[in-house]
């Protein structure tokens, strides 16, 4: 059962070839064999898992199932579910039972869907490798020695695992994308403002945004389906109407226009990676697709810029928590100063502290235009070199990260080397643009990713192009033997 | 662009976040090496872009001024590490 995607789950269950409850009580006995080796999961939801499913049992037995009634899913522990630990991947949070459902939680439980546990992930979302989180390292399936990626790497390790069918994730700088193309799965980071952000720990709101993480395109289809729509409650989510996502898979490519951009294709890029991309490239030609190669003139900036936005916009976020109100509050402050500097101190770990400070200087008296204004400018920049791709081009097509996964310890002492592994990524957060992951091909056992982007609201046709192209490939079909 | 301890520890006060004294040196060995990454910004002649606050500049949206969320004080009182009635607790700040 668990080798199957959520479109065949969703028949199976239909159809009675099994219930809910069997399905969600397999996935479970497979996390409890597997997940102690892994890490993929925070907390385990088993006797909610347990109830849901028999609820979905009962509209299954109705005829009043939806889509994704039955279906279990788990979700990134960034997400906040009433009752159950919310910790963020932080020692901060590793007491906070949420008092109420992110939107994203509400929805895939409205859908009918049966989460089974909470993912782990990079302490805050801030991280590349899953090596930042409280709850220690998340592995990679493929390769136990590797990291899974990150921020998302519990998310991607969990359905590389066939642990869960499919996850959620969130995408500030990459955090969907490229633990996606380390695991060999696919994942969507939508346009900024298609999912509401409520109730999802903000890291960088301006670049925050969550999507879905499958091992299909189809399944990505049926996920962000649930996920995707106004809502009132995040002021940046956007009120416009959602297309049926999984009625324009299919849709033949004859005449699309892909463009490669030089700066993809670089310095610093695996030359096996770049192998892969190019034949992935070619199916697309065959597929009817015409190829361009093209500039995103700025490309280079988007790293500086990032590392500006995302850490001022975390040191502000990260302000509330405090020792007051809730999360972690440190042994006997002596004074107020003392609880705070301490409460704080103790409850965050290394990069997160590290973005902290780097946020509240670039924020601090005197420094404001040379550094936020600074980057929200050359924001503008990056945006209008997409902009202008896409009067030449329907879509950008490139490596998602410049190597396949690492080992542990490989970048962890040096922030910049674990931010350039993010560096095909940034720039579609800064700019807001969907993007996504989709697995092309092994580099010796290890999976390699190749990142599709879009226009704005594109995710129709993201979704379409990668579903057509896993008819003709079975890279996503590969599963690790664990 | 390189920081000395002295600034890291006064950026740590501004964020009211206490840093080991240990660590201050390889701190400021870290987010020199930041600051030198970002750096690369300053080369690029911005003054005649306009800031990006959004992708798709989508302006605030507005609501009307009435009550949504009901009252659930005693259930959020519930997380904080102390409280006492209704209050949240903090050592003394006035002697």
């Amino acid at each position: 059962m668990h080798e199957k995607t959520i479109a065949e789950l969703s028949l199976g269950l239909k159809n009675k070839a099994f219930s809910s409850q069997e399905l969600t009580q397999a996935f479970l006995a497979r996390i409890q064999t597997l997940d102690p080796e892994l890490n993929a999961f925070i907390t385990v939801t088993e006797d909610m898992a347990l109830a849901s499913a028999k609820a979905a049992d009962a509209l299954l037995a109705k005829g009043e199932a939806g889509p994704l009634t039955g279906i279990p899913i788990a979700q990134k522990d960034i997400f906040c579910t009433k009752g159950v630990r919310s910790s963020c991947g932080s020692k901060m949070l590793d007491n906070f039972i949420s008092p109420y459902d992110a939107t994203v939680v509400e929805r895939f439980n409205h859908a009918g869907a049966v989460m089974l546990g909470k993912l782990n992930m990079d302490e805050f979302a801030m991280g590349s490798s899953n090596e930042t989180s409280f709850y220690g390292p998340v592995k990679n399936p493929w390769d136990t020695g590797t990291v899974p990626g990150g921020s998302s790497g519990g998310s991607a390790a969990a359905v590389a695992a066939r642990l869960t069918p499919g996850a959620t994730g969130t995408d500030t700088g990459g955090s969907i994308r490229q633990p996606a193309a380390f695991c060999g799965i696919t994942g969507l980071k939508p346009t900024y403002g298609l999912v509401s952000r409520w109730g999802m720990i903000a890291f960088a709101s301006s670049l925050d945004q969550a999507g879905p993480m499958a091992r299909t395109a189809e399944d990505c289809a049926m996920m962000l389906q649930a996920m995707a729509g106004f809502d009132p409650k995040d002021s940046t989510c956007v009120d416009q109407p959602v297309p049926d996502y999984s009625a324009t898979l299919g849709q033949p490519l004859d005449g699309l226009r892909i463009g490669l951009p030089k700066e993809f294709f670089g310095e610093g890029l695996d030359p096996e990676i770049a192998r892969l991309i190019q034949a992935a490239v070619d199916e697309y030609r065959k597929l009817g697709a015409t190829v361009k190669d093209i500039s995103l003139p700025n490309m280079h900036l988007s790293g500086p810029a990032y590392y500006v936005v995302a850490p001022a916009e975390c040191s502000s976020n990260l302000a509330r928590l405090d020792g007051v109100r809730y999360g972690y509050r440190c042994a006997e402050p002596k004074d107020l100063k003392d609880l705070y500097m301490r409460s704080r101190g103790e409850g965050f770990g290394a990069e997160v502290k590290r973005r902290i400070l780097i946020g509240t200087y670039a924020l601090s008296a005197g420094y404001y235009d040379a550094y936020y204004l600074k980057a929200q400018k050359i924001r503008r920049l990056i945006s209008e070199d997409f902009k202008r791709a896409y009067e030449e081009v329907d879509v950008i097509m490139g490596p998602t990260s410049p190597s396949a996964a690492f080992r542990f310890g490989e970048k962890s002492a040096d922030p910049i080397a674990m931010y350039l592994s993010d560096i095909y990524t940034i720039a579609v957060n800064l700019a807001g643009l969907p993007g996504m992951s989709i697995p092309v091909g092994f580099s010796g056992k290890l999976p390699v990713g190749m990142q599709i982007i879009g226009n704005y609201f594109s995710e129709a046709q993201l979704l379409n192009l990668a579903h057509r192209y896993q008819q003709v490939t079975d890279w996503h079909r590969r599963s690790p033997s664990l | 662009m390189s920081l000395t301890s002295e600034e890291v520890n006064r950026i740590a006060w501004l964020a009211r976040l206490a840093i080991d004294s240990d660590k201050t040196d390889a701190y400021a060995h870290d987010l020199s090496g930041i600051l030198n990454f970002i750096e690369q910004m300053s080369a690029v002649d911005t003054s005649a872009v306009s800031p990006m606050a959004h992708p798709l500049d989508q302006a605030q949206r507005l609501r009307p001024d009435v009550v949504t969320e009901p009252d659930q004080r005693a259930l959020f009182q519930q997380l904080a590490p102390a409280v006492d009635a209704g209050l949240y607790l903090v050592p003394k700040v006035i002697e």
